[in-house]
């Protein structure tokens, strides 16, 4: 008699798992939460703190705000970030100033901690949202964030 | 037909067996020695190393703020904990009030984190023991909780939101109402976890009496945890040593006293229920002002031992923080979970079948990285 009391019980809790997996089969177009991608990739939007990788925005006139003082550098604990600095003469006051040759960010080391964000007194460095980081040859992780001609914002001081 | 066996020479004899490091079943490098008697095992001897990296090492050269986010790559699914252990033990050391918002704020993030590791583990352990449908309805809550956590901090899984001080920046404006969203999208969800796998008679059989482990193994091997409540052994550290909002909120410590696979199961069940509890008491009244106490750029912790313990999903992490004084800990340890929890596998799983070892290694909610630093 128990091994027929088994085998309605088995059934039994079987129909009544598969209750919940039927109830989904009938419904699964209203609750789906899996995402075409890549066929979303125009309106696929992240979150604006989403941690792409690390930009340096320039405005129109190619002018950045970052003044080189390598706080970043310092708060990066892997070594992504290297700044090529020099004192050049700055063109208003006319004396040595410190300026960034090039701000080098290796996105192929970066942990997207944020330290370097949180450390930048200029708001100089900021996250983007972009979400295919991946490239045919590593060197090509290798940044340099200022665009090339490009100069300090007048004003800007750390 | 028995007469050939006992003229022949053929008889049965021990042998070894890998269990991993490519094991689905391991979840992660992890590799188990198994000797084993036709299908009775005899002994497991997990064999660690496959992804160590380090960590307590690299914590060395790291200054107090660059080791928290090492600490994400450490219980990947508990990562907001891990931060907050290190956090906290850096501001006991410093002896640094953060404000309560800060402490709140942490106790939510804490217990949605613990929600997502729970979801996570249920839908791997349903895999394990062969329910694969659990899987798809585990990973589809968690998803809710990490969008939570992607919209405030920023990433899904290494969060880093923790900085020794407070938060790294405020939470984000939608993070109250997102979070409300899930609880009352998990109400209606978690019941369905028990109808779909918990009464199942498979699911039953499975679990039941395999991988007993009484009190006093669990308390002598130094399991924390589901693995210890699972056993009676009352360690929860949110309730004996209470930090952050912890001491604000009323919740149970659930404790169950068959020692079983299916008693570590239910402890987690039941704790999701807790965790949904104590966000609920907090979500509606988490106290206005800021996130951070200003510290100086370079901390510099004073002389001397410092030692915090936090409950993570997977039970007790310590963080021992020897100083001498300048601005790298001289040596950092973490006393991780899974590493004592994986010790005792040998001694629940001495005497059962393979089938049985993976249910029981499955109700360990074993995380690899953690084990091996």
């Amino acid at each position: 008699m128990s091994y027929f009391g088994d085998i309605y019980k088995g059934i039994k809790t079987l129909l009544t798992g598969m209750s919940v997996t039927g109830k989904y089969f009938i419904t699964a177009r209203k609750g789906a939460i899996t995402q075409q991608y890549p066929d979303n990739r125009e309106t696929l939007k992240m979150f604006e703190r989403f941690r792409g990788e690390v930009v340096m925005p320039h405005d129109e006139n190619n002018e950045h705000r970052c003044t080189g003082c390598q706080k970043c550098e310092i708060a990066c604990p892997n070594g992504s970030i290297e700044i090529i600095w020099d004192r050049q003469i700055d063109e208003e006051t006319g004396k040595k100033k410190k300026m960034i040759d090039q701000h080098i960010y290796h996105l192929g080391m970066c942990t997207m901690c944020g330290l370097c964000i949180e450390a930048c007194p200029t708001d100089a460095i900021l996250w983007a949202q972009n979400y295919e980081n991946s490239v045919y040859d590593r060197s090509q992780l290798t940044k340099v964030l200022n665009q090339s001609g490009s100069k300090l914002k007048a004003g800007v001081e750390d | 037909m028995d007469t050939t066996i006992k003229n022949s020479n053929l008889k049965s004899e021990e042998y070894f067996i890998n269990m991993g490091p490519q094991h689905p079943a391991t979840h992660g490098v992890l590799r188990l020695l198994l000797t084993i008697d036709g299908e009775i095992i005899k002994k497991v001897e997990p064999d660690l190393g496959y992804i160590h990296r380090s960590i307590e090492k690299m914590c060395e050269r790291d200054s107090y703020q660059q080791i928290v986010h090492l600490t994400d790559r450490m219980d990947y699914l508990s990562s907001h904990i891990n931060n907050e252990a290190v956090c906290l033990t850096v501001e006991k050391a410093l002896e640094l009030e953060v404000p309560e918002r800060v402490k709140v704020i942490r106790t939510i993030i804490g217990e949605l984190t613990r929600i997502a590791s729970h979801t996570l583990w249920w839908g791997v352990m349903g895999m394990d023991v062969g329910a694969l449908t659990t899987y798809f309805y585990g990973f589809r809550d968690r998803e809710l909780i990490n969008d939570i956590f992607e919209e405030t901090c920023g990433a899904r899984l290494t969060m880093n939101y923790n900085i020794p001080g407070g938060l790294m920046f405020d939470i984000h404006p939608n993070f109250v109402k997102r979070t409300k969203d899930f609880i009352a999208h998990f109400k209606t969800k978690l019941p369905e976890y028990d109808t779909l796998l918990t009464g199942n008679v498979i699911f039953q059989k499975r679990m039941k009496g395999v991988g007993m482990l009484t009190k006093e193994d669990a308390i002598s091997f130094g399991a924390s945890g589901p693995v210890g409540r699972g056993s009676g052994y009352s360690c929860d550290v949110r309730k004996h040593h209470s930090y952050s909002a912890y001491d604000k909120v009323n919740f149970n410590e659930i404790l169950k006293t068959e020692g079983d696979s299916f008693a570590r199961y239910q402890v987690r069940i039941e704790e999701m229920w807790e965790s949904m509890s104590i966000i609920e008491q907090l979500i509606d009244n988490i106290p206005e002002g800021d996130v951070q106490v200003a510290t100086n750029a370079v901390i510099k912790l004073p002389k001397g031992e410092f030692y915090q313990k936090v409950e993570t999903a997977r039970g007790e992490l310590g963080v021992y923080i020897n100083s001498t004084g300048t601005k790298n800990p001289y040596r950092l340890k973490f006393r991780s979970p899974g590493f004592s929890n994986l010790s005792l596998l040998n001694h629940i799983a001495v005497g059962g079948k393979i089938g049985d070892l993976v249910a029981s290694m499955a109700t360990l909610d074993l995380v690899i990285p953690d084990i091996d630093r």
